[in-house]
């Protein structure tokens, strides 16, 4: 549970900077706006698993989400010659709201309905345990996310190269 | 070294130890107002303490009017010497100079995007003081994940930095922040493996207790990880943008880079906070990598706050000192130094340390072990440097005796430039 003024006035302001935040990407018609406001989405997550005292999955969120993946959204967004055509409406609106009605549906029932075990202090979870468990017990995924993630870049790398790189590697590769 | 007795007392006017003062004003507060008060002017007394009264004057005495006046002296001129005595006054009218001047947004700029990157980009300069230690008792956050903490307070200026570029509607404001981009994520790579070798040896990533290990250990961080060190100076100097590395600002290519279409406080704001940055980084540095508020016991006779601070401004003299001596580098040089050579030596040192690690613990050897760890491991740094950039094709001169074109020191000529030269 949580308790004392400070926590609860923590967490009302966080949900109400995300749930603006979170409408302001939805809303926002610049797509560059829009990833900010899902920059502000991702930090307000970070102060809830603050709140929830699992201090090292915020700093995570903050550097993978903030320091890498929002970078990466900009990047994309710089790169592709039809961004300029903003967060304009189209034929899949429709679609994206039966979708989105799905998936709340689905949830807010699951959310409601789950015996959540709350506990009384917060569970002082060092980094080294988290460390042993990764390489322990979870080590399957662990290796399994590291080989998808390295198949992704040699991908990357493969899709970017342009065919006169090619030839020109070829070209240098004969004349050794 | 350890247990031995800490000569600061816990007298208010004893100062060793600050947080003397700023106890007694939060008990006092404690009892003379509601529960919730000290809880406020906590923070704020940290803010005062670590911000107000260090990182601002440093700035502007040191970032500002230092910095300046000894790349003069490195450059054979005088710097900044007209305004009060020595010119000390000089950042002072530096900033009621920009306070005033006129803060131009461009017609096509994108007015919100635009006047909040230079919020965004304070912001965290402010952030990541939370949790250096400037002694025993002196942190503001000693939070048992701080290295993390610094490395993903450090990833935001990245994104003030790409808002500022981008809303600036010019094109030169939008390369200067694509380079921005691509080197933070590029460099921030080998500097986390960089440190992933620090947080193996001490198995902390408190700073605090990385201070303190050093401090039991009776060794700094440095002699046991000088690749990693020498990893986190370059990483570090490039995402703070700092001369040889400042392609994003690059002045002789881009104008100025993101800052393009910034004038007065506002550009001021990003001017003052790199210095800021510089200066985080280097308080940094010196606690992960040389011992931070310790000093091989004179912390007990000298306030450790005053080591620190010493420290940050000799670390941070070393910044100074690259930045009046290296040329800038081209961009692709700066990916290949992140890319070909840092990361392989980082990935190596990690191996190294791991196994170095696993050898002690296992093998129960007693804690002297370590000087030999250090004798090994700067053996081992000087060898890799040196022969990874044989390894790559380049021969480092000791004695450079005259200019040479890029190419016959190895450099990388684009294809149909060998023939040039006809202008």
């Amino acid at each position: 549970m949580i308790e004392g003024a400070g926590p609860v006035a923590a967490f009302w302001g966080l949900s109400a900077l995300t749930l603006l935040a979170a409408g302001g990407v939805v809303v926002s018609r610049n797509l560059f706006h829009a990833v900010l406001f899902l920059i502000v989405v991702f930090l307000g997550i970070a102060g809830f698993f603050l709140l929830l005292s699992a201090d090292f999955l915020a700093m995570a969120q903050v550097i993978i989400y903030v320091g890498a993946i929002a970078v990466l959204i900009l990047f994309a967004i710089v790169l592709t010659p039809r961004a300029s055509r903003d967060n304009a409406e189209t034929r899949m609106a429709p679609v994206a709201l039966v979708a989105g009605v799905a998936v709340a549906g689905l949830l807010i029932p699951a959310i409601l309905d789950a015996e959540w075990r709350t506990l009384s202090s917060a569970p002082a979870l060092p980094v080294s345990d988290l460390g042993r468990e990764l390489l322990g017990v979870w080590v399957l995924p662990f290796q399994l996310a590291s080989v998808l993630l390295t198949a992704a870049l040699v991908g990357a790398v493969v899709l970017v190269r342009s065919p006169r790189e090619e030839r020109e590697e070829i070209d240098e590769e004969e004349r050794r | 070294m350890s247990g031995a007795p800490f000569l600061a007392t816990e007298h208010w006017w004893d100062l060793r130890d600050l947080s003397n003062i700023s106890r007694e004003i939060l008990e006092f507060l404690d009892r003379v107002g509601p529960d919730w008060l000290a809880y406020v002017v906590s923070p704020l007394i940290g803010f005062v303490a670590a911000f107000l009264l260090f990182v601002l004057p440093s700035q502007l005495f040191v970032g500002v009017y230092g910095e300046r006046r000894l790349i003069g002296r490195m450059q054979s001129r005088l710097g900044p010497n007209r305004v009060g005595k020595f010119g000390l006054l000089q950042p002072i009218a530096d900033a009621i100079k920009l306070i005033q001047k006129e803060a131009i947004t461009p017609r096509g700029a994108d007015k919100w995007v635009m006047w909040t990157a230079p919020v965004v980009f304070v912001a965290p300069a402010v952030l990541v003081w939370a949790v250096i230690p400037f002694g025993p008792n002196m942190v503001i956050a000693d939070i048992p994940v701080g290295l993390v903490y610094f490395l993903a307070i450090t990833a935001l200026p990245v994104l003030a930095a790409f808002m500022a570029g981008w809303s600036g509607n010019n094109k030169y404001s939008l390369f200067g922040a694509m380079r921005v981009v691509a080197m933070a994520i590029s460099y921030e790579v080998a500097l986390v493996l960089g440190l992933l070798g620090v947080v193996l040896f001490t198995s902390t990533m408190s700073l605090q207790a990385i201070v303190e290990w050093q401090r039991e250990h009776d060794i700094w961080l440095v002699f046991l990880q000088p690749l990693a060190f020498v990893i986190y100076f370059i990483s570090a100097s490039a995402e703070l943008n700092r001369t040889p590395t400042d392609i994003a600002e690059a002045e002789s290519e881009i104008v100025a880079g993101y800052l393009t279409e910034y004038s007065g406080m506002k550009w001021g704001l990003f001017y003052g906070m790199d210095i800021g940055y510089a200066l985080a980084a280097a308080a940094f540095g010196s606690t992960v990598f040389l011992g931070g508020w310790s000093l091989f016991g004179l912390e007990e006779w000298v306030p450790p706050w005053l080591i620190l601070v010493a420290k940050t401004h000799l670390f941070y003299f070393v910044f100074i000192w690259t930045r009046g001596t290296l040329p800038r580098l081209r961009i692709d040089q700066l990916m290949a130094l992140a890319w070909k050579y840092m990361l392989p030596l980082a990935a190596i040192n990690l191996l190294v340390v791991a196994a170095e690690r696993l050898w002690w613990h296992e093998a129960g050897l007693g804690d002297g072990i370590v000087y030999l760890f250090a004798a090994a491991n700067i053996a081992l740094a000087l060898l890799l440097v040196v022969g990874w950039a044989r390894v790559l094709g380049y021969r480092p001169e000791r004695v450079p005796t005259r200019p040479r074109l890029v190419k016959h020191v190895g450099g990388y000529v684009a294809p149909g430039a060998e023939t040039g030269g006809g202008r």
